[in-house]
C-alpha cells in the first residue's frame, strides 16, 4: 500500500499533465458538438426539404461509422492528402464531429417538445421564423436539452481516450507510459481510473450548476 | 370615423373543405367587432388569416387602405401591427412577465432596452399585473397570463387587435378579469376583432357582431339589434343557445 502511493505521488506530475490535456481535448470537442450540434439540430427541424435530406445523410453516416474510424481519417487520411493536422488538433475536431450528431438528434428532440404556440406567437407579433428560432426557440431548446445533452457531454469527456490512439499525451495515454517505463501498468491504470473518477464527477457538478441556474419554473421535457 | 381594415371577398379552404367561403366586413377606427358563431364554423380561421398566420386563398385584406398581400409589404410589420392574443395565451415559457411584454418592443421594433422597459411597464400596469414582472408565466393563473399576454400585443402598439377566443382556456370564475381589461381597452377607442363564446361582452361591448356560420357571413350589424331581432333563422337558433344570458 505504501509502495502504491509512493508510487502514485512519483507518477503524479506525468499524470496531471495527462488530465490537464484530457480536460483541453474534451472543452474543444464538447464545445465543436454542442455548436455543431445545435446548428445540426435545428436545420432538421426548420430548414427546407433539400438541407434536412443532406443533414439527415451526414447524421446518418457518421452515426454509422465508429469513432476511431473518423479519428484515424481524419489525421492519418487527411494527413495523407497533404492536410497533416497537429494531433491534438485532429483528435478534438473528429471527437467533436462525432459528437455533434448526437447533440443534433437531442437538440432536434428538444426543439420539437417546445409547444408550436411559441414559434406562432413569435411569428404573430412580426418576428421572421429565424429571428424567431434565435429569440425564442433556442433559449429554450438550450434548456431542455441539458439532461440528454450532458450524458453525451460526460460520455466524450472519458471518450478523449480514444485520442491515445494517434499519439496526443492525454491521461490514458500518460498512464501507458508511466506504466510501461516503470513495468507498473495496474498502479498507473488505477491512478488513472481514479482521476478520471474524480474529474468526471467535476464536470457533472458543473452540469447540474448550469441545470440549476438555467431553471424556469414550467419549462421542462414533458412525459 | 376612417376605415382601418377592409376585408374583401376572403376565401380559404382546407384540402376539400371550404373553411371560409366569400367573406367581407370593414372596421372603423375605435370600433370593437365580435364574431361569433358556433366552433367549426370558422371565425379562427378567420382570424388567422388577417395576419395571415393561415394564408387565404384569394380575396383582400386592406390595413389603413394598403393590401397586406401587395408588392413591398412586409408581412412581418403588418403582423406587429396587428397584436394578436391566443386562447391558450402562448406567453414565452423562459421570459419572465416583464421580459414577455418587452419582447414586442426590444426585437421586433428594435427599440432601446430602456424603451421597451419603460412600454412594457405601462401596459403591464394597464392589466394590473405589477407586482409579478418577475414572475415566468408558468407560474400565473390563466386569467392572469392572458392579461400578459394582452399586455404584451398591446407594447407592440398595433394598430387594431386580435382576439382569438381570449377566455376560452379559463375556469369561469377567471374570464371576469380578462373580459374587463378587454373592456378597458375597448372604452380607450383600442380598435378590436374579439372571437368569442362570451355573447354578454359581444351584446354590451362591441359596436358591430357578425355572426358566422359554415365558412359564411350569416349575418352583421348592431349587436343590440342583432341579439333582439335576429333576421336569420340560423342566427335565430345560435343564439337560442344563449337565452339564459338575456
Amino acid at each position: 500500500m505504501v509502495s502504491f502511493f509512493n508510487y502514485a505521488i512519483k507518477i503524479l506530475p506525468d499524470m496531471l499533465s495527462g488530465a490537464w490535456v484530457t480536460v483541453q481535448l474534451s472543452v474543444v470537442c464538447i464545445t465543436v458538438g454542442i455548436i455543431f450540434g445545435m446548428v445540426l439540430g435545428v436545420l432538421r427541424v426548420y430548414s427546407s426539404k433539400f438541407v434536412y435530406w443532406m443533414v439527415t445523410a451526414y447524421v446518418e453516416f457518421l452515426r454509422g461509422t465508429p469513432c476511431l474510424l473518423q479519428l484515424f481519417f481524419i489525421y492519418y487520411g487527411l494527413g495523407d492528402m497533404g492536410l497533416l493536422l497537429k494531433p491534438i488538433l485532429a483528435a478534438g475536431l473528429a471527437l467533436g464531429i462525432n459528437t455533434s450528431v448526437y447533440q443534433a438528434e437531442y437538440f432536434r428532440g428538444a426543439i420539437q417538445s417546445i409547444k408550436p404556440g411559441q414559434m406562432v406567437a413569435a411569428r404573430a407579433m412580426g418576428l421572421g421564423k429565424w429571428q424567431s428560432v434565435r429569440y425564442v426557440i433556442l433559449p429554450q431548446a438550450l434548456r431542455l436539452v441539458i439532461p440528454s445533452s450532458s450524458n453525451e457531454i460526460i460520455y466524450m469527456f472519458k471518450y478523449t481516450s480514444v485520442a491515445f490512439a494517434v499519439g496526443v499525451p492525454e491521461l490514458l495515454a500518460q498512464a501507458d507510459l508511466t506504466g510501461s517505463m516503470n513495468y507498473r501498468y495496474f498502479e498507473s491504470y488505477v491512478v488513472a481510473a481514479i482521476i478520471y473518477t474524480l474529474m468526471v464527477f467535476f464536470v457533472a457538478k458543473i452540469i447540474s450548476i448550469i441545470e440549476k441556474k438555467a431553471y424556469v419554473p414550467g419549462l421542462q421535457l414533458a412525459q | 370615423m376612417a376605415t382601418i381594415l377592409e376585408v374583401k371577398h376572403l376565401t380559404k379552404r382546407f384540402v376539400d373543405n371550404e373553411v371560409l367561403k366569400d367573406v367581407s366586413f370593414e372596421l372603423k377606427k375605435g370600433e370593437t367587432l365580435a364574431v361569433i358563431g358556433s366552433s367549426g364554423s370558422g371565425k379562427s380561421t378567420l382570424l388567422r388569416c388577417l395576419n395571415h398566420l393561415s394564408k387565404p386563398d384569394t380575396g383582400e385584406i386592406l390595413l389603413e387602405g394598403v393590401d397586406i398581400n401587395g408588392p413591398g409589404i412586409n408581412l412581418n410589420t403588418v403582423r406587429a401591427d396587428m397584436g394578436f392574443v391566443f386562447q391558450d395565451f402562448n406567453l414565452f415559457t423562459h421570459l419572465t412577465i416583464l421580459d414577455n411584454v418587452m419582447f414586442g418592443p426590444l426585437r421586433v421594433r428594435g427599440q432601446s432596452k430602456q424603451e421597451a422597459e419603460e412600454i412594457a411597464m405601462e401596459e403591464i400596469k394597464r392589466v394590473g399585473m405589477v407586482n409579478k414582472i418577475k414572475s415566468y408565466p408558468a407560474e400565473l393563473s390563466g386569467g392572469q397570463q392572458q392579461r400578459i399576454s394582452i399586455a404584451r400585443a398591446l407594447a407592440l402598439k398595433p394598430k387594431l387587435i386580435l382576439y382569438d377566443e381570449p377566455t376560452s382556456a379559463l375556469d369561469p370564475e377567471l374570464t371576469g378579469e380578462v373580459l374587463s381589461v378587454m373592456t378597458a381597452l375597448a372604452n380607450d377607442g383600442m380598435t378590436a376583432i374579439v372571437v368569442t363564446h362570451e355573447m354578454g361582452f359581444a351584446r354590451s361591448v362591441a359596436d358591430k357582431v357578425i355572426f358566422i356560420d359554415q365558412g359564411v357571413i350569416v349575418e352583421q350589424g348592431d349587436p343590440k339589434e342583432m341579439f333582439k331581432r335576429p333576421r336569420h333563422d340560423r342566427t335565430k337558433l345560435f343564439l337560442s343557445n344563449f337565452v339564459n344570458l338575456e
